[in-house]
Parts: structure tokens; sequence; C-alpha cells
């Protein structure tokens, strides 16, 4: 059984008086642990997936299943749960609360869960060294470099240990350098188990991804698998 | 989320926009001040009217010519058109009640004092020597009214504490031949400072006995009676049995208005009583404003916060945990507004004390409870709206918006 499951999903917006099919019926499995890429120009419908596979958005038509519980059919609140525990989301623009820390920022989702403080505090400790952002916990966003505040928001979205994790451009806003370690982390994560699911314009990072998938007008138009002779770390220097 | 990290989390969102926070709270610190300090004056008026009409002493029955057609006592009781006379033989019948201790008729009129060469306008109180002890007044030097016949009309004045001050000033008033309109009378006594009370002030006041004062103005209509009875007790059957013998006097027929203490009280605490509420009624309505407030600001910062309700969305809050964040924010800025100005009405109702020392302004309990009350309700209601919408956003668009 596949982690990731969709069958036939259709998503159609209207505007005014057109209707924009966003996604065409689209099937896709994506087993657990896989890392995939999600590239295509803009518009092609990828961030309409992505947001479907979080369970932000609702289809017009189909069905989703994660980790086999069809998740299509369950109310707000209960997607909000699977959000929760099962689900990490890293954004282009970071997303952190600008009046909290990065203390704070990670321990959100844990605070959201209804976890005791003083456990809390623990995992945010934890997550804070694991990611080298120890002395920089009481720091606000603003405080912080763009490196840092992704890599604040990497740790947020992986405190909760969700089995797949969503990225949405996480290099977008970052400059090459930064933009390679955070994809190095990111990677990381994917090697100790987590399904990793990244939307991309950049080619480079999109060739890192061991599965291809190239959107195109809401249509999937290509799902690749690059041979794996050609492994990620034999880039040659820019 | 637990009720605690709500509260920490809308704590520091609160603080997090410290000019909206203040604005806010300054708004809502306004109305209960208003509150406070409207009503500590309202009810300070209330109180300072019935204290004033306490020390008229406590078991009087005032008896007033004419009737009121329909019972009960109202602020109308007090003006009565007049078919028969209240004469000084009623007054003198009254005395004849066992349960009555005191009785002073009231002859009223306004007259001219003279004494060397000084003149002035006062208002001339004909009574008998019941009066002084029956309103709690003491001299301050001689004496007063002598024990006489009510019908006898003698040449003699006692003066109120200012009359005698512009008067004589530094010489004895005591002894000396004053002039009153056409009669000439002799001072036998100076009343202690006592002020105001029943619409007389007794320190501009000039008292003669009954018949003289009814001479003097040509009457033979007394303005009321002033019955004193012997206890609380004896109150109500005394009423009674004045009535039956006035009854008795005038064929049957009871033309005459009987007032207790008691009754007036009553009346004028329900009248400014509804005064303190109307006022406060009108304070309140600067709460209902800073509730609207409330609920603007609290619309805007869901506008302005959209993106991060978004973010809690995507990061597993339920609609529940997001209404309970804004509607806590909502709840705590006004309750610091409350609290505020619950503060500052205190101060306010302490500086009308201060400017006004015979006002005992104090804000009533109940206020002070409608007033935190009320700013806490309207706070929380008008909260419901901005917590709402947050709650319905779609995570997607509110995510989208930066």
């Amino acid at each position: 059984m596949a982690q990731i499951e969709l069958q036939g999903i259709e998503r159609i917006f209207t505007l005014g008086d057109s209707a924009v099919h966003a996604l065409r019926p689209l099937d896709l499995r994506i087993d657990a642990g896989e890392y995939v890429a999600i590239m295509g120009p803009s518009g092609s419908g990828k961030s309409t997936l992505l947001n479907l596979l979080g369970l932000l958005d609702r289809p017009d038509a189909g069905r989703y299943h994660l980790e086999g519980r069809d998740v299509t059919t369950l109310s707000g609140d209960e997607q909000a749960a699977v959000r929760r525990t099962r689900i990490g989301f890293v954004f282009q623009s970071f997303h952190l609360v600008p009046r909290l820390t990065a203390a704070e920022n990670i321990a959100l989702p844990l605070m959201l869960a209804g976890m005791p403080a003083a456990e809390r505090k623990q995992r945010t400790n934890r997550a804070l060294r694991d990611f080298g952002l120890d002395r920089r916990a009481d720091h606000r966003p603003e405080e912080l470099s763009g490196g840092q505040r992704q890599r604040v928001a990497i740790a947020r979205a992986t405190i909760m240990q969700p089995a797949v994790l969503l990225a949405d451009e996480p290099t977008g806003n970052l400059d090459r350098q930064t933009g390679q370690e955070v994809t190095a982390l990111l990677e990381a994560l994917n090697a100790a188990g987590t399904t990793l699911i990244v939307v991309t314009h950049d080619p480079g990072m999109g060739s890192r991804a061991r599965r291809q998938l190239l959107m195109e007008d809401g249509a999937l138009q290509r799902d690749w698998v690059p041979p794996p002779a050609t492994p990620p770390a034999g880039r040659p220097a820019p | 989320m637990t009720p605690s990290d709500t509260f920490r989390f809308a704590t520091r969102a609160a603080l997090g926009y410290p000019l909206r926070t203040a604005l806010m709270v300054l708004a809502m610190a306004i109305g209960v001040a208003a509150v406070v300090m409207l009503t500590a004056l309202g009810d300070g008026a209330r109180r300072y009217v019935v204290g004033e009409f306490a020390s008229l002493g406590a078991n009087l029955v005032i008896v007033l010519p004419g009737r009121n057609e329909t019972g009960g006592v109202n602020a109308g009781s007090f003006v009565t058109s007049t078919p028969r006379d209240l004469t000084v033989n009623d007054a003198a019948a009254l005395l004849r009640t066992p349960l009555v201790r005191r009785v002073a008729p009231l002859a009223v009129g306004n007259s001219e004092i003279a004494f060397g060469g000084k003149l002035r306008e006062l208002m001339v109180l004909g009574t008998t020597a019941d009066f002084l002890e029956l309103r709690n007044y003491r001299m301050a030097q001689g004496q007063f009214l002598p024990r006489e016949d009510f019908g006898r009309a003698g040449a003699v004045a006692v003066l109120g504490h200012k009359i005698r001050a512009e008067l004589f000033g530094a010489e004895a008033a005591v002894g000396r031949m004053i002039r009153v309109g056409d009669a000439r009378l002799r001072v036998i006594g100076v009343l202690d400072t006592a002020g105001q009370g029943l619409g007389m002030n007794s320190d501009e006041l000039v008292i003669v006995p009954v018949a003289t004062a009814q001479n003097m103005f040509n009457t033979n209509t007394l303005f009321r009676i002033m019955v004193e009875a012997r206890s609380r007790e004896a109150l109500a059957p005394a009423q009674h049995q004045l009535e039956e013998i006035l009854r008795a006097r005038r064929d049957g027929e009871l033309d005459v208005t009987l007032i207790t203490q008691d009754a007036v009280l009553g009346t004028f605490d329900r009248i400014l009583g509804a005064l303190t509420f109307g006022v406060a009624g009108i304070a309140a309505i600067s709460l209902a404003v800073a509730g609207i407030l409330v609920m603007n600001v609290m619309l805007v910062a869901v506008t302005q916060r959209t993106g991060e309700i978004g973010l809690l969305k995507a990061l597993g809050a339920s609609g529940r945990d997001i209404r309970a964040a804004f509607l806590t924010e909502a709840a705590l800025l006004s309750l610091a507004g409350a609290l505020i100005g619950y503060g500052l009405g205190h101060l306010g109702a302490w500086a009308i004390r201060l400017a006004y020392p015979v006002l005992p302004a104090w804000p009533p309990d109940w206020a002070v409870i409608a007033a935190l009350g009320t700013a806490l309700g309207t706070g929380v209601s008008f909260g419901v709206l901005p917590a709402r919408r947050a709650a319905g956003l779609d995570p997607v668009q509110a995510l989208a918006k930066r």
C-alpha cells in the first residue's frame, strides 16, 4: 500500500464565468520515504497539487488516501489533526510568526497539539541543537538571516515527526549557498525516512530528486525516475 | 491547545501591537470610567438629598392644605390646591392625640428686615416653640420662641445665623429691636448654623410666633403643619389619628395631604435612583461604542494576521483553537480597559468629592459590577464575529497573503 494515493483528483477554480482546471483528473502514488520533486511552469498546477497533498485545499472530485485512510471525507478539524501529526510544511517565505522567538516558532505545533510546557521545552531544545540554532533560540525572525529563518521553519515542520514533508520552493528566497545548505538539510531528513515532496522552479534542485514529476496545464506530463548512475553528489562545482 | 497556552498566545498577540492595544484599552477605559464617574455623581446626589431629608428627624408627618386626587406620594404631592384653609386651630387640635409629641404650625412669607439703616429681603417663618426641637436646630445665643398659646402674636423674633451677621456684625443682637415688614420685634435669640433643609435655609431666616406672621401677611391659613410622632412605630397610627381629627374638623372631608418622612425619602430615593440609572445608561452608550471599536480592531487584526492564521491552520490548528485565541485576545483587551477605566472612574469620583465635599460621590456597587460586566460582555460578544471570521479563513488563501 502506497503512503499517498490520489485517484482522479480534480480541482476547478471559477474565475468570473469561466472554469479553470487547475488540476485535471490525476492519479498518483507515492511510497513512504520517497524524494519527489514537482516541477513545471507557473500556473501548471504544482502548488495546487501540493496544497491538496497537504490537506490545505479540498479537491472537487477524486479520492485521496493518506496512509490507507480516505482523508477527502474528513471534517475540517479532523483534517487539521492529520496536518498536525502527519504533515510538515516548509514555505518559500518561511512564514514565521514575527513576534515569537525562534524557539517559540518551533514549538508552535507542539503547543497546538496541547503538549505540556516542560516536555515541549525539551523537544524544542533538542530541535534547536539538531538544526544548529541553539544560540539563536531567543532571537525573533527579523534578527535571523534567511538561511536561519528557513532552518527554523524546517525545525518547526519536523518537530512533530511527520510522515510527509511538503516544501513549496524552499530555496526560492535564499541565495545559492544557503539554498544548497537547506536542500542538504531536507535531503538528510528524507534519508532518515521522511517522505519529501518539493515543488520547485529550480531545475538544479529538481534534478537532485529521485523522482521527478513534470506538471503542465494541470496535468501530469511526465513521471520520471532518473537512473541512479547520476548521483546528486557528482554535480560539478559551479 | 491548552487554555493556558491560548491565554499566553493571546497576551503575546495583544502586546505585539502596542499602539493598537493601547488605543483600544483606552476606548474601553473611557467607557467604564464614564459609567463609574457618572453613577458616582448621580448616587452622590441621591445620598445628599436623602441625607438632607433624614436630618429633618425621622418620625415626621407633614400636613399640607389641599388634596391630590391620586394616592401615594410623588413629586406633585408638594403642589396642592387649597379648597379650605389649614388653620392654627387645626394645629392645636392635633396636639390632642397621645401619639403626637410635638406640633409646629408653619406660616411662611417674604418680607423686609431692617435694623440700623440696613435693609434686606428675607423669608419670615411663623411657627411655635416646638419647631426648634422638631427640626433639631440649636441656639447660638439667647432663646427660641416662648411656649405660649398659638394665637398669641408676641413681638419677638429669632434670627438666622447669617442674618444676624449681616445686620449686627460684631454687635450683640439679643435684646435689640428690629423691624420686619411693618412690625417692630425684639430679638430674643440667634439660631446656630444648620444649613439647608426642606427648601429653607435656616441661616437666612427670621422666625416669629405664628400669629405674628399671620398678622404680618394678613392671612389665616398655614403653609403646613409639622407633626412629630412619639416613635417610629407610632408613625402610622399617628398619621391615621391625625387624618381622623382633621376629617372631623372639616365636615367629614379630608382636604389636606399628609406626607410622612418615609414617603418623602422614598420618593426622592426613587427619583434620584432613576436619574442615576439614566445617567448610567447614557454612559453605557460609550461602552457600546467601545465594544464596536473592539470589533473593528479585532477585524483589522484578523486581516493583518491573515498569513499567521493560515500558517496556524497549516500547522494543524483547529477552527476552535483560532476562535479561542482571538476571543481571548478581545476579552483580555476589554478586561484591561475595564480595570483601567475602573481606576480612572474612582479617580474621577475622588476628584468630584474633592471639588464638592458635600456630595458623597461614591459609585454604587451595582454600577461598578454592571460596568465591568458590560465591558467584558461587549468585548467578548463583539469579538465573536472577528474570531469566527478568522476561524473560517481558507488556509490556502490565508497563506498566500503576506
